[in-house]
């Protein structure tokens, strides 16, 4: 009895993932498999960035999480993105991150004050707010797919010629906004990280 | 490819980024978990445009102006951090506490002693000449 209730059930629930014109998550298609795989590795780089002792390694380790990131944009046929994200990203930022690690005297060893003390309270926060969004975001789209138009041939959703159409047509003026806020950056840069001139010259004076 | 997995991802890789930023203690760390958090925030923008497939690709191009503002935010920080740094000897977060509320028995003690707290008013004073 039970069994067929449970085989009446699997039947329904198939019908109904055929009727929404996809397939259930027990039979995930190659494209699912290779971005789970890739997705515990960017997990697994961005917990071992976040939790290890060695600065230097954390600053390396994020390059494999935001390397995992660029590899899920191109499983998602996003191409434009995910040369983005390594060009800046693994390019600069994290070379940037290591210039600051480096100019701030950073330990090479082990450091055992990494982490501070309220380190408990932050992983509840973080437990719960994963709990609360995970469970968000499973009820929400649990039978929403993704067409990454794999069946009718090459995808040109995420290709730098609808991309840069896109950006120049309909988001021109944000652009140039964009490119103004980030000159004001590196100006403000520059401001904050030069030396006083008189402060320079005693300080120089002070080392011979 | 469904849209759960792309947006459980995104949600558990913003948690880890949250746990960096609550629990670690060098600046620049903390850097690093923000960009952690922003990464996840443009693998939802991605994902959803993806799945949405409209003219103006509001996702892609949010994408990329996230990018943008986080090299921006990366820079201006690293900025301030080598300032701390330099003004303190330490990138220590714990420890840049000058602006925290005290209570009145905390603000006696320091009015009676001074002595912790001339290091951190000179300190203050070298910054505000520098930027100057």
């Amino acid at each position: 009895m039970n069994l067929a209730a449970s085989e009446a059930e699997a039947e329904v629930a198939t019908a109904a993932a055929v009727a929404a014109g996809h397939p259930g998550f027990l039979s995930p298609t190659g494209v699912e498999i290779v971005f789970v795989l890739v997705g515990l590795a960017t997990l697994g780089a961005a917990l071992v960035t976040v939790t290890t002792k060695q600065l230097v390694h954390a600053a390396l380790w994020l390059v494999a999480a935001l390397g995992g990131v660029a590899v899920e944009y191109l499983l998602l046929t996003a191409e434009f993105i995910a040369w983005v994200q390594v060009l800046i990203y693994v390019g600069s930022v994290v070379v940037l991150l290591l210039f600051g690690l480096m100019l701030t005297k950073a330990p090479i060893g082990r450091s055992p004050d990494a982490d501070s003390g309220n380190r408990w309270v932050a992983l509840g926060v973080a437990l719960v707010s994963a709990a609360t969004l995970v469970t968000l975001v499973v009820d929400a789209f649990r039978t929403t797919w993704i067409d990454l138009g794999t069946s009718g041939g090459p995808s040109t959703q995420g290709s730098t010629r609808v991309t840069g159409e896109a950006l120049f047509r309909g988001w021109v003026l944000p652009f140039e906004a964009l490119s103004v806020l980030l000159l004001a950056a590196l100006v403000g840069a520059i401001v904050l990280s030069r030396r006083a001139q008189d402060d320079s010259r005693e300080q120089q004076e002070g080392q011979r | 490819m469904h849209l759960a997995y792309p947006a459980v991802l995104a949600a558990l890789l913003f948690s880890i980024g949250l746990y960096g930023v609550l629990a670690r203690r060098n600046a620049i760390l903390m850097l690093m978990s923000v960009e952690l958090m922003l990464n996840a925030v443009n693998l939802n923008l991605v994902a959803f445009d993806v799945w949405l497939r409209e003219e103006l690709h509001t996702g892609q191009a949010l994408a990329l102006f996230t990018i943008a503002i986080a090299a921006a935010e990366i820079g201006i920080g690293l900025a301030i951090v080598l300032l701390v740094y330099r003004n303190r000897g330490s990138s220590d977060i714990d420890r840049l506490r000058d602006l925290r509320e005290r209570s009145a028995a905390e603000a006696d003690e320091a009015s009676d002693d001074g002595t912790g707290d001339t290091a951190s008013v000179k300190a203050t004073n070298d910054s505000g000449r520098q930027t100057s």
